[in-house]
């Protein structure tokens, strides 16, 4: 026994996804607690401010429909300011809930299961952010039903051709199939907390939305099929809808825009920009409501690595752009990016940009720093706003110098342009509050379903089924318990 | 005394976690047992194989919801902006259903060879309607929404969406007997073996 313990190689431990070996009603009481008790006071300190500045973007919006789309700061050159710079902000946010739902669980990544809820709370909520600016950039606003391609009296049909059209299509389908994909994985939970109710309105409701789930395997059957095709479905998409974004720019013969890296580039910066966002919310979230032992230092390390992984692509872009500026030997194309990075206006954002998205990740190389909560906060924090720099150097300082000096301009952004903006983080929290407050933040189901002695053959190794003692013969740090028997 | 007339839904049994009820569907699935449901607060991973249950048809749906979303922003988008329809193909009539204005930008064709600027919306297209199907096929094909069913009037089982895995085998099955099959679920090892009723 102890001969072959030395020959087997090595495997590392597995850390376990959930700590402290939690049982199945442990992990139904902690998450549905969160919603059955009284909210912290925290949650009102920060929902209050939330409603309020969701007001502020209302009156915000109001105030642009009633003054006209000048109350904005863009004019001639600069036509697409910060209203696109937030559109391409929030959606990328989004990207980071569907990578976790779709992609890494067709890659079986099964500490998935503690943050797809509510990383797909968010893209839900950070889509309708996006939503609004591109709806109000149209200026008319009432003329917004435009977009959908429904027979007019004018007999004028959508340009099919143009990539902004191609957005609304790749927008609206990523909104509607992500809403799909989150309500479908509530379904089960919804039961539980239907379940958990005394009989009264929040049981009516509970139980609406619940549509009566049982639980039975004959419905996991198909449950299950249905929630794999949309993770197959979801992956090209969310794949497509940033491509699709990027598309805007790409096909443009602006040069600065005119590249074939976008799409790539666009899609790694929005898993990256939103990964960040998970954390932001999650650290606290998982720190306030006492979720340590389903959301772990583990969990936060993945993601951590998924940030640096991320952010090089996005690094590797950026000096691609720089190095094909320069070798591709168009002069307007290295004119764009002397401009952006060396002598143009909005230099400082350019210098913003490179050093939290590609610098500031860097400290993920060591673990001690992925452990830390305040080092991962304070990265976060740093793509956060990188990521927003990213799309404003893209978008608004490339049109300040494009083309001939005659159409040079400059740009500064209004109070309507900023409050607007954060207008729509109150916005989102509002949401993101409400989620916390009636909906379970992790899947309790999915949870359960990744614990050990979920597994139908646990048993197959004896009454207690695999123990940590059993995999000792594979790792030398154990003390070797054979020996004694 | 209640007159309410009362019918048999099934014997209900409970199990103590995965790996009974697991062991338990193999037993009742080699009786020969075709009406009947494990309820468990997760996926059990294999259980179709323990009950014996067929594949999911659900995949053959969502491809052909896909299929028609492809085909619909197809039609949509060639019938809108080219002259396939009316010219190429000479169906005068499709331009008379559908009136349009046809407006040249960008200097794209407007015959069929325009297609790969249709791409992105027959791609969105084929995904939208895939996952609606994929939805309203789901719910079809477990007969939900449905608020009520006679289980809910377990007490016991309202743990199944917590830490509760039961097995239920409904009165309609041409196998089930008062007393054989309650002897097979506590065979089985099923615990708190209970009779099912529903009010009618």
């Amino acid at each position: 026994m102890e001969a072959s313990a030395s020959n087997t190689p090595r495997i590392l431990e597995r850390e376990p996804l959930v700590l402290n070996n939690r049982s199945y009603s442990w992990i139904t009481n902690r998450i549905c607690g969160i919603v059955e008790n009284k909210q912290p006071a925290l949650w009102w300190i920060l929902f209050i401010p939330s409603v309020l500045l969701s007001g502020v973007m209302a009156f915000c919006f109001v105030y642009l429909i009633s003054t006209g789309v000048g109350v904005w700061g863009q004019k001639q050159p600069v036509a697409w300011a910060w209203d696109i710079t937030n559109f391409v902000f929030w959606i990328g946010i989004g990207h980071a809930g569907t990578l976790i739902s779709a992609i890494l669980f067709l890659t079986r990544q099964k500490w998935r299961t503690s943050v797809n809820r509510a990383a797909e709370a968010m893209t839900i909520f950070a889509v309708m952010c996006a939503g609004l600016f591109p709806a109000f950039h149209v200026g008319r606003v009432w003329m917004v039903w435009f977009l959908a391609p429904i027979p007019n009296a004018n007999a004028i049909w959508q340009n099919f051709k143009s990539p902004l059209l191609w957005d609304v299509f790749a927008v609206s389908t990523y909104f509607s199939v992500s809403a799909v994909f989150w309500y479908l994985g509530l379904v089960p939970d919804l039961a539980t907390l239907r379940d958990r109710c005394r009989p009264g309105l929040k049981k009516f409701f509970y139980g609406l939305f619940a549509i009566g789930w049982r639980g039975g395997n004959r419905h996991w059957s198909h449950y299950e099929t249905a929630y794999m095709l949309l993770a197959a479905l979801s992956t090209p998409l969310v794949l497509s809808v940033h491509s699709v974004v990027s598309f805007d720019f790409a096909t443009s013969i602006v040069p600065g825009w005119h590249t074939t890296i976008f799409p790539p580039y666009f899609v790694a910066g929005a898993i990256f920009g939103g990964f960040a966002m998970v954390l932001t919310l999650m650290i606290p979230v998982r720190r306030i409501y006492g979720l340590d032992d389903l959301l772990t230092p583990k969990h936060v390390d993945n993601m951590a690595k998924i940030i640096l992984l991320t952010g090089t692509i996005v690094g590797y872009a950026y000096c691609m752009e720089l190095f094909m500026a320069y070798y591709s030997a168009n002069p307007y194309e290295a004119a764009a990016f002397t401009l952006r990075g060396l002598t143009g206006p909005s230099t400082w954002a350019y210098a913003l940009m490179f050093s939290f998205n590609v610098f500031a990740p860097q400290l993920f190389w060591y673990r001690p720093f992925r452990h830390n909560m305040v080092v991962v906060m304070f990265v976060c924090m740093c793509v956060n706003m990188g990521m927003w720099y990213e799309r404003y150097v893209i978008i608004a300082t490339t049109l300040e110098r494009h083309m001939t000096p005659g159409s040079w301009g400059e740009y500064s952004a209004t109070w309507v342009d900023q409050w607007t903006f954060i207008g729509t983080f109150g916005f989102f929290m509002m949401l993101f509050l409400l989620f916390l407050r009636f909906l379970p933040v992790i899947a309790i189901g999915e949870v359960k379903g990744v614990l050990p002695q979920s597994d139908p053959h646990f048993d197959d190794r004896g009454e207690k089924g695999i123990q940590e003692e059993d995999l000792m013969l594979y790792a030398d740090r154990h003390v070797p318990k054979a020996a004694s028997a | 005394m209640s007159t309410t007339l009362k019918r048999v839904h099934g014997y209900l049994a409970e199990f103590d976690n995965v790996q009974d009820l697991y062991h338990a569907a193999e037993h009742v699935r080699d009786a020969g047992y075709s009406r009947w449901d494990v309820h468990t607060p997760f996926p059990v991973h294999g259980m179709d194989t323990a009950m014996g249950n067929p594949r999911s048809i659900l995949p053959k749906l969502v491809f052909c919801g896909g299929i028609t979303g492809t085909t619909v922003a197809f039609i949509l988008q060639t019938v809108t902006q080219t002259n396939f329809w009316g010219q190429t193909l000479g169906l005068k009539f499709v331009e008379d259903i559908v009136e349009t204005y046809p407006t040249v930008v960008q200097a794209k064709p407007i015959d069929i060879w325009t297609l790969p600027a249709f791409f992105p919306v027959m791609f969105e297209l084929t995904i939208l309607f895939s996952a609606f199907t994929t939805l309203f096929g789901l719910l079809a094909l477990m007969g939900l929404p449905r608020w009520n069913h006679p289980l809910f009037t377990s007490k016991r089982f309202a743990k199944f969406s917590d830490d509760g895995f039961f097995v239920c085998i409904e009165a309609r099955d041409p196998k089930f007997s008062q007393d054989g099959t309650k002897a097979l679920l506590e065979k089985a090892g099923g615990k708190n073996v209970e009779l099912v009723e529903d009010e009618i």
